[in-house]
């Protein structure tokens, strides 16, 4: 029987003590930072000599995390709010070969609305199928991940399409502001904005009392089809700006781009002790669970392992941490 | 006493958690074939000793003694095989399997090949129900039964494993009154088959109808073990409460009705769904409606529709005399309406988050600075609303979930006060609360009417709505069959009879 979870004690609504608060303060909240900073040691140690600690690895770590970051932001709100959104990854790839192909026929500012107005038309559909009608958003973001993919392929003929302006792809991707590369820029800007906004917006309580207790919530005036809705046409539109970021950094819109991120995403979301029931969200425990598993990625190809051992190796880590990270 | 006559001893039992004791050197015996109340207030320890007995806790110190014969009950399991079943408060049955397959759950009767014999479990069943002499179809999906049903299933549970002790903890909290009638009668036949029942209730009236002895806990220690015989309702409460507690749940007359002042609230011809019918009434400021009627009248359909959950079908509503519409809840708090919800831990709270983010959640846009949340202005008015309402908390970023019963509805009642509305709707308020409790909240109802707000007050005990309202509505099917001044009725009974439709 677990400690923390049993009623009486607490029950006696008697002064507790400083003491008491912090011995049972719930370590396991912060296994995510512990166990990046026992991995993060781990591979300085053991691959020191394949120059894991060089700048430009570690830079590498944070430029190759930089689309998974920004899309995990946005499962963060869906996560916490008692949702799925599987099409991140698919929205990513389409909302690439729509900005690649509106960039050649009609110049910049139209391939960024491209990209955009993919997120946008996406994220509301799923938002209307699941607030309105009531459908489980698992399966209606399951079918609009082969949707997107179907439409991706379908319209480029499987082709990839060249993005030659070289504006677009320094701004998304390829490009650094200053001394720093712009992903990391763009993951910062995700993240921060992410953070404030559910921490300290009106909005993003709402989001987590929804996904708490929607009944609740409900009776508390709140509009909880309208966070739902919100809520998965915010992760639409952020996984379309990820996918302009791929296509920035490869100069390229290809359907195969974001493939399987989703799954990333919710890994890096439930790494970062966002409840997968709904109700708890923490934006920083994304950032740091999605570098965790660019960390692990890195220190794996360094150490030599091929992509199947790699495979192998990430799936237990991952699930050794969630294991930690559990409740009870 | 013989304590050969005790199918269930409990000696000097202690329990900590976490360094904190909850159960002091307590001692707790049932005889065969008795009906013993275990009575104390919320945090008194009462379901930790339970829970002890039936192997979800292991005492620290102490031992248990089954039938005379010292006994180690390390698990639920092993409560099972001593004979102690248990009628969960919140059910515990698997909504989508038929009363039989939940009766034999996990001991399903097995046929030919090793494979299950729904139709042996069915027949077995109808035996179980024959002997406790209720009619319950054993072939029926659980889900499409109501909740007096479930409760007869969990007991049939409980006797189809042999159980000789049944623990019940609030059994009528869901039940209307003719149910619990005939819950009482069937705990009577069980006595009488010599099953013994631990009963734990917040309800006076119940316990002086069912039980042969009492035992108070207080602050985890054992204060008394008398028979009912013995002891008065005041001298029971004053042991729950550790004071003595007086008049609260007797009507005082108020002078705060203004009515000589326009309704505050007043409804006209108002229609929603099959349960609110035609129902017209005006509500004045400093006026305190009760709402009586029997479990599906209409009375929480009437709240909800008055909340804006439900839809109107027709009708008006206006309050100080202007029309308003209230197509949702959103809309109800911006017209002033308030609403505590009947089940507050499904309806009123989320039960994970603190104290506190529930008390701000419908209070956001008062702490915002900008398009930020402000913390220090809201740890300030969190800390003001805990302390206006006096929760009991031990910090109010903990989670609510930990509160007792009484505590997590007095944060309820906290979180609508701070929107300072005008008409305040509580639907059965002190349902699980302890008596200590439900006595400052029937306080704080007064008082709020003497703010000059409107209350209405949906409870099935009657003494709370006669020691509250000025004025009782009766529903039946929707309709509002009475409308009594507090005046007017002479006692529980007079209210019972026009309840009833008499």
């Amino acid at each position: 029987m677990s400690k923390t979870n049993t009623i009486a004690p607490r029950d006696t609504g008697a002064p507790r003590n400083v003491g008491t608060i912090l011995k049972d303060l719930d370590w396991r909240r912060y296994v995510i930072y512990i166990g990046f900073v026992v991995v993060f040691l781990i591979f300085a140690v053991l691959l020191r000599d394949q120059g894991f600690l060089s700048p430009n690895n570690l830079l590498n770590i944070f430029r190759q995390t930089a689309t998974i970051t920004v899309i995990a932001v946005g499962m963060t709100y869906v996560i916490a709010c008692a949702e799925i959104d599987l099409s991140v990854g698919s929205v990513a790839g389409l909302s690439s070969v729509c900005t690649a192909m509106a960039l050649s026929q009609w110049g910049l500012v139209p391939g960024i609305l491209a990209g955009l107005a993919v997120g946008l038309v996406v994220g509301s559909v799923n938002g209307a199928l699941v607030s309105l009608l009531g459908i489980p958003s698992f399966l209606v973001t399951l079918g609009m991940l082969g949707i997107a993919v179907g439409v991706a392929q379908w319209i480029t003929a499987s082709a990839p399409q060249p993005i030659l302006n070289d504006t677009f792809n320094t701004v998304f991707g390829s490009g650094n502001f200053g001394p720093i590369p712009g992903l990391v820029v763009w993951s910062g800007i995700f993240v921060a904005i992410g953070a404030v906004v559910l921490n300290r917006t009106k909005f993003g309580r709402q989001v987590l009392a929804t996904g708490g207790n929607r009944n609740a919530s409900e009776f508390t005036g709140i509009n909880t089809k309208r966070i739902k809705f919100q809520v998965l046409l915010i992760s639409g539109m952020v996984a379309s700006v990820a996918g302009m970021l791929y296509a920035g950094r490869l100069q390229s819109g290809r359907f195969q781009w974001g493939a399987g991120d989703e799954l990333s995403a919710i890994a890096a979301v439930i790494l970062g002790g966002t409840s997968l029931f709904g109700g708890f969200g923490s934006i920083i425990g994304t950032l740091f669970g999605a570098l965790l598993i660019g960390l692990i990625n890195n220190g794996l190809i360094l150490a030599g392992l091929d992509s199947s051992q790699q495979q192998v190796v990430r799936g237990a880590i991952i699930i050794l941490a969630v294991a930690l990270a559990r409740k009870k | 006493m013989n304590t050969a006559d005790n199918v269930v001893e409990m000696r000097s039992i202690s329990k900590a958690f976490n360094g904190v004791p909850v159960l002091k050197d307590v001692g707790f015996d049932v005889r065969k074939g008795e009906v013993h109340a275990l009575a104390g207030g919320n945090g008194a320890g009462k379901s930790t000793l339970m829970k002890i007995l039936q192997g979800v806790y292991q005492a620290d110190t102490g031992e248990i003694l089954i039938g005379g014969n010292p006994a180690a009950i390390n698990s639920i399991q092993d409560a099972k095989s001593a004979g102690i079943g248990m009628v969960f408060q919140e059910f515990s049955l698997v909504p989508s399997l038929t009363v039989a397959q939940n009766i034999f759950l996990g001991a399903e009767p097995l046929g030919r090949g090793g494979l299950i014999d729904d139709r042996a479990a069915v027949r077995r069943a109808k035996e179980v129900f024959a002997e406790m002499e209720v009619d319950v179809d054993a072939g029926a999906e659980v889900s499409r039964l109501g909740t007096a049903y479930w409760q007869l299933t969990e007991i049939a549970k409980a006797l189809a494993q042999n159980a000789q002790v049944l623990i019940m903890d609030e059994p009528t909290a869901s039940l209307a009154r003719h149910e619990s009638e005939a819950l009482f009668e069937l705990i009577d036949r069980l006595k009488q088959r010599g099953i013994s029942i631990i009963y734990i209730s917040h309800r006076m009236d119940e316990v002086y109808r069912l039980a042969d002895r009492i035992t108070i806990l207080r602050d985890g220690k054992h204060l008394l073990t008398e028979p009912l015989t013995d002891v008065t309702p005041e001298q029971i409460v004053e042991g729950i409460v550790g004071k003595k507690v007086e008049g609260q749940l007797s009507y005082r007359a108020r002078n705060d009705i203004a009515h000589d002042s326009e309704p505050l609230l007043e409804v006209r011809g108002l229609n929603a769904g099959h349960r609110v019918r035609d129902v017209s009434f005006a509500l004045r400021p400093g006026e305190i409606l009760g709402l009586a009627g029997l479990m599906g009248s209409g009375r929480t359909e009437l709240a909800r529709a008055l909340f804006g959950i439900d839809k109107l079908d027709s009708g008006q509503v206006l309050i100080r005399g202007r029309k308003v519409t209230l197509a949702s809840p959103q809309q109800a708090i911006n017209a002033g309406i308030a609403l505590v919800p009947e089940d507050r831990r499904a309806q009123g709270l989320v039960l994970e988050h603190s104290v506190q983010d529930n008390l701000l959640l419908p209070l956001l846009q008062h702490i915002q600075r900008g398009p930020l949340l402000d913390g220090a202005k809201g740890n300030e008015l969190s800390a003001s609303l805990i302390k206006r309402f006096a929760v009991k908390v031990a910090h109010p970023h903990r989670p609510v979930r930990l509160l007792s019963g009484g505590n997590q509805q007095k944060v309820v009642i906290a979180k609508w006060l701070g929107t300072d509305p005008d008409i305040l709707i509580l639907d059965e308020p002190t349902a699980g609360v302890d008596i200590g409790t439900k006595s400052e909240i029937l306080d704080m109802i007064r008082e709020l009417a003497g703010d000059g707000k409107a209350i209405i007050v949906i409870s099935s005990e009657y003494p709370e709505l006669l020691a509250v309202s000025d004025r009782v509505l009766v529903l039946k099917d929707g309709s509002i069959i009475r409308d009594i001044p507090r005046s007017d009725i002479a006692d529980e009974e007079y209210l019972q009879l026009a309840v009833q439709g008499v």
